[in-house]
């Protein structure tokens, strides 16, 4: 690539945030660049699971048809655990894969070319297998980036690198991942074939989907949980674990995987399964707290690279987000391009939108529940008092009888009913 | 039996870059709590720690950043992406 080509936009990695941007600003007339460190689109990347549609509907309605999605989620289920019991709870409903609400499972090594062929279509130009090694100053000013060894230049540059986004932190606009407001996930893609995960999950066809999250015994009472998601012919199947935890108790994160496959929940569901990958990934939990400097002059930060995911305990969400926040790079750049100006005063206007939309919005409501996630309780004591209630309940000996309410209140004990309520408020209060 | 991690890293496609670690250690680092927690953390178990010597192998890496996060400037001395193209390609994510 010669030093006079110049780009209007290069946008740093094809996730779903740089995909997404370069998409719509392709679409609109622009020259973009997108580069990628993987050598095929999608080969770094890597999900729970499941994607909230909304966002990405707006841009390709009704996507799901062409789209390489696994399954539409349709059962969700959250499971309490104890070391060999748990306290499952359904829900199941055909409302849950209404168009425009629906959520499905995708695996980004599959899913994210498609994305990044619709960008190719609409003009946006890819290299792949090149890694941005730095991004580009003159005179402090961002002009481009050094990849692969070489300089390249464009008006603006997108930030769409990812959780360690090593550029934006080279620019000062972020600091270094504080462990405590960062998980680490760590999965494995199990292949059970199709007509198996219907029988399993109870799926009337290989079009519908569950989604399973564990608390409790899974994660050895540190911040973490267990998910699955069935595909079309595997699980995704993982663990997620806030980093200051680890060493905390003397379970790695790589065994709380294995932990979780053993539990008598989990192992006839993937019986007969074949590992086909291992995989782990970081995922930032700390909230609306830790966004980081969004936008400078000639230079936006979007997507995992933005901070924009949302850890609420029952679930992940961080896909619709950073779609979201891929859109609205791109219609500040488009404007931008439009005004002939690159500065931070034109493109604060970024800023703005997403504080507009249900990225921020959402981002906000939900601020208190980081904190209220790190609470140690809800992952160490309440799956055994839930166990407690329900072994109680259910299990049946001919031994004398004494009042549920009696019984469930020694379960209630033990956690402290103090904690019980201030626990349930804060719940409440973060939701 | 539960599959060790070298199987389950033998599942994955990489391309071992021999002339770049992308991942540096710090040897003269001795906080032996430090250092056992990042063993710990490593979900590829490239980290070992055995008579007072830090082992490291940046072949197999998932390239996650947890060891950074963890212990950057500590145990972690530099951590970089792989060159392009190079390191661990997930077919499904
Ligand atoms: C275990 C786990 C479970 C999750 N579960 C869910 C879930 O169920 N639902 C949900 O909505 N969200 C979930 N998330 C969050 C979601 O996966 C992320 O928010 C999303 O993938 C971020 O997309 P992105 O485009 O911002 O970043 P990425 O997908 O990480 O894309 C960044 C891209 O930049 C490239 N790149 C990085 N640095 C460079 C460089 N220097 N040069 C060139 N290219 C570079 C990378 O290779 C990559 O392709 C989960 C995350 C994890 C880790
Ligand atoms: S980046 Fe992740 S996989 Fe690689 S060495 Fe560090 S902790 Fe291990």
């Amino acid at each position: 690539m010669s030093n006079e080509e110049r780009f209007d936009v290069i946008v740093v990695g094809a996730g779903l945030a740089g995909n997404t941007a370069a998409y719509l600003m392709a679409k609109a007339g622009l020259e973009v660049l997108v580069i990628e460190r993987a050598e095929t689109i999608g080969g770094k990347n890597v999900t729970g699971g499941r994607m909230y549609s909304h966002s990405l509907e707006k841009i390709f309605p009704d996507f799901a048809k062409e789209a390489p999605v696994e399954r539409k989620i349709t059962k969700e289920r959250i499971s309490f655990m104890t070391g060999d019991t748990a306290t499952t709870v359904e829900y199941a409903a055909d409302k849950l894969g209404e168009q425009g609400k629906a959520t499905y499972s995708i695996c980004r090594g599959h899913f994210d070319p498609w994305l990044a062929g619709k960008a190719e279509e609409a003009g946006a130009m890819y290299v792949t297998g090149i890694r941005v090694d730095e991004v580009l100053l003159q005179d402090g000013k961002v002009v481009g980036v050094i990849a692969g060894g070489e300089e390249m230049f464009a008006d603006v540059v997108l930030l769409a690198d990812g959780v360690n986004s090593l550029l934006a932190q080279q620019l000062g606009m972020k600091k270094e991942l504080d462990p405590h407001e960062v998980a680490v996930g760590v999965k494995e893609i199990i292949r059970l074939g199709e007509e198996k995960i219907n029988d399993r999950f109870g799926a009337a066809s290989s079009e519908e989907g569950t989604a399973w999250l564990f608390a409790g015994d899974v994660s050895g009472g540190n911040v973490g949980g267990g998910f699955l998601y069935t595909n079309k012919d595997s699980l995704s199947l993982g663990i997620v674990t806030t980093i200051a935890d680890i060493g905390r108790v003397d379970l790695a994160p790589r065994d709380m995987l294995e932990r979780l496959k053993a539990h008598p929940t989990v192992a006839p569901l993937i019986k007969g399964g074949e590992t086909i990958e291992y995989a782990a990934h970081l995922v930032t939990e700390g909230g609306y707290n830790m966004i980081p400097t969004l936008y400078r002059d000639n230079v936006l930060v979007a997507g995992d690279a933005a901070a924009l995911v949302m850890n609420l305990g029952f679930t992940i969400r961080g896909m619709d987000l950073v779609i979201e926040s891929g859109r609205l790079a791109a219609e500040t750049i488009i404007a931008a391009k439009e005004a002939g100006d690159y500065s931070a005063a034109t493109l604060s206007k970024y800023k703005t939108a997403l504080d507009n939309s249900f990225v921020m919005k959402d981002m906000k409501h939900f601020s208190k529940m980081p904190k209220f996630i790190e609470n140690h309780r809800i992952f160490e004591q309440y799956p055994g008092m839930m166990d407690e209630i329900m072994s109680e309940l259910f299990i049946m000996y001919g031994q004398e009888p004494v009042k549920f309410k009696k019984k469930a209140m020694t379960a209630v004990k033990k956690v402290g009913i103090m904690n019980l309520l201030k626990d349930g408020m804060n719940g409440l209060g973060a939701m | 039996m539960a599959m060790s991690i070298d199987d389950k890293l033998g599942l994955n496609r990489f391309r071992a870059d021999k002339s770049y670690p992308h991942i540096t250690v710090n040897q003269s680092f001795t906080d032996v709590k430090e250092i056992e927690r990042v063993v710990m953390a490593c979900p590829a178990k490239l980290y070992s720690y055995e008579n007072g010597v830090i082992g490291f192998n940046h072949e197999g890496c998932l390239e996650c950043g947890t060891c950074r996060v963890l212990s950057g400037g500590k145990v972690v001395e530099t951590w970089n992406h792989p060159q392009g193209g190079m390191g661990v390609e997930f077919r499904h994510g």
